[in-house]
């Protein structure tokens, strides 16, 4: 119509910049290529160390873009096919870098050091298969849906399909929600309340559903159990060709992988809480109840991941349509800087528990407080928010 | 038989239809879903946020 052409002249500055989402997680082939030219093994940490450092610089340097889209143009940037081509394309080089390092980690003489370094960069990658399913997960096409299941299969966290918009999505930055972390909680107590509540959660809520359509739980209709047995006839294949190295190799990038989308649900809400309506439900999540990070290095390299909170109030729109929203709960830096921050849970604590604070305006009966903290804390705790 | 939309995402329940992948058969009456199912669809919205679809709604056509 004429009248779009005239009123939708919006240009995504970051269109091309979205194809760095796919070729940055090809960083664990690089490593490997560089390590066989030069013989260097070190090179086999280069994925954690553009991750945990360099990441970190790009973000300081390169700044934040709090541009949104025009609501005019969000209709055209759904339908054009180049967005979705990205995801879809990351899914089959999710499968090439597994296949290829397991290969290179069984059949190459790798110190302990080169092959630790590897398969840590493997399951970083791995935990970012994670990130590319919640994109396509959360969409309405079932070539999408279908495309979440399987990349998620990587890593053995096909239920994260059914956990996350089922479960993470309803019962978000409430007390009852495993994966939203709480103020005054640890990442360390965080996983081992997150990693079992999630597939808890996950069967339960599938459980319900197949009763329903009046199917057993434990069947194919199982959207639990289907990435799952695709998990299982992968790493089956994986240890068929390359042996028993496979018997380390592929827990550990799991491990790593879970590990990272432990961090991520631990930095995306922590202490944030929904209020009680007078109906006695929890208020709708609305943008302040996620983190943002509106850093354009690592928003570019996540699919806009850290643009949470309209993420959270619009679990639908897709990637290029997340808006920045005045007034926000900010973090300071993109994920991986807080990803490492969060590993010391002083340091965490140092930057974050204020600015929750702060966010609460001092009320601490409005955070998603840890039950038990030290009398110390407590003190801390009502201390700054006294000041707030 | 009415139609009931999610006002966040827009995904539509209507009774004469059901929601197969949901459990809910055809003719599935929106008093028989239960009280805290959310959408399937963005799981912002609960059963209680939904809004009813009126005849007068339908021309202006489904979000």
């Amino acid at each position: 119509m004429m009248l779009e052409g005239a009123t939708d002249r919006y240009i995504d500055r970051k269109r091309w910049a979205w194809a760095l989402s796919p070729i940055w997680i090809c960083m664990p082939l690089m490593g490997i290529g560089l390590a066989s030219i030069t013989g260097a093994g070190a090179w086999n940490w280069l994925t954690l160390v553009v991750w945990y450092v360099g990441l970190p610089l790009a973000d300081l340097a390169i700044g934040s873009d709090a541009n949104n889209p025009p609501e005019s143009a969000v209709e055209r940037l759904d339908r054009d096919p180049y967005y979705r081509l990205l995801t879809y394309i990351t899914v089959p080089i999710h499968y090439v870098i597994l296949i290829t390092a397991a290969w290179y980690a069984a059949t190459r003489p790798l110190s302990a050091s080169s092959f630790v370094g590897l398969t840590l960069s493997v399951g970083l990658i791995s935990g970012l298969a994670i990130n590319t399913g919640h994109e396509l997960g959360h969409k309405k096409a079932s070539i999408e849906r279908w495309l979440a299941k399987l990349v998620l299969a990587i890593v053995g966290y096909g239920h994260f399909y059914i956990e996350h918009n089922r479960g993470h999505h309803k019962d978000v930055a409430t007390p009852e929600d495993p994966a939203s972390a709480r103020l005054g909680e640890n990442i360390y107590r965080f996983v081992a309340r997150e990693t079992p509540g999630a597939w808890r959660r996950a069967w339960r809520s599938e459980a319900v559903r197949l009763a329903r359509k009046g199917k057993r739980a434990w069947s194919l209709h199982n959207e639990v159990l289907q990435p799952l047995l695709v998990t299982v006839v992968l790493y089956a294949a994986l240890l068929a060709a390359f042996g028993r190295t496979m018997l380390i190799f592929l827990p550990l990038q799991a491990a790593f992988g879970w590990w990272q989308l432990t961090t991520a649900n631990f930095i995306e809400h922590y202490g944030l809480r929904r209020q009680r309506t007078a109906d006695g439900r929890y208020e709708r999540c609305r943008p302040e109840h996620s983190w943002n990070a509106n850093h354009i290095a690592t928003n570019v390299i996540l699919f806009h991941l850290q643009r949470h909170s309209d993420h959270h109030a619009n679990p639908t729109r897709r990637y290029q349509s997340l808006r920045n929203f005045e007034g926000l709960p900010e973090l300071p830096s993109g994920y991986p800087a807080m990803f490492a921050l969060s590993y010391l849970p002083w340091a965490w604590r140092r930057v974050m528990d204020r600015r929750v604070i702060a966010w609460a305006h001092g009320d601490l009966s409005k955070i998603n407080l840890a039950p038990v903290l030290s009398p110390k804390r407590r003190a801390d705790y009502e201390r700054i928010a006294a000041a707030a | 038989m009415t139609r009931h939309r999610c006002p966040g995402c827009g995904y539509t329940y209507d009774e004469a239809r059901g929601d197969a992948h949901q459990g809910f058969a055809p003719g599935t009456a929106w008093a028989q879903i239960p009280a805290d199912w959310a959408c399937p669809d963005c799981a912002v919205n609960e059963k209680a946020d939904f809004e009813v679809i009126r005849p007068d709604d339908e021309r202006a056509g489904a979000r």
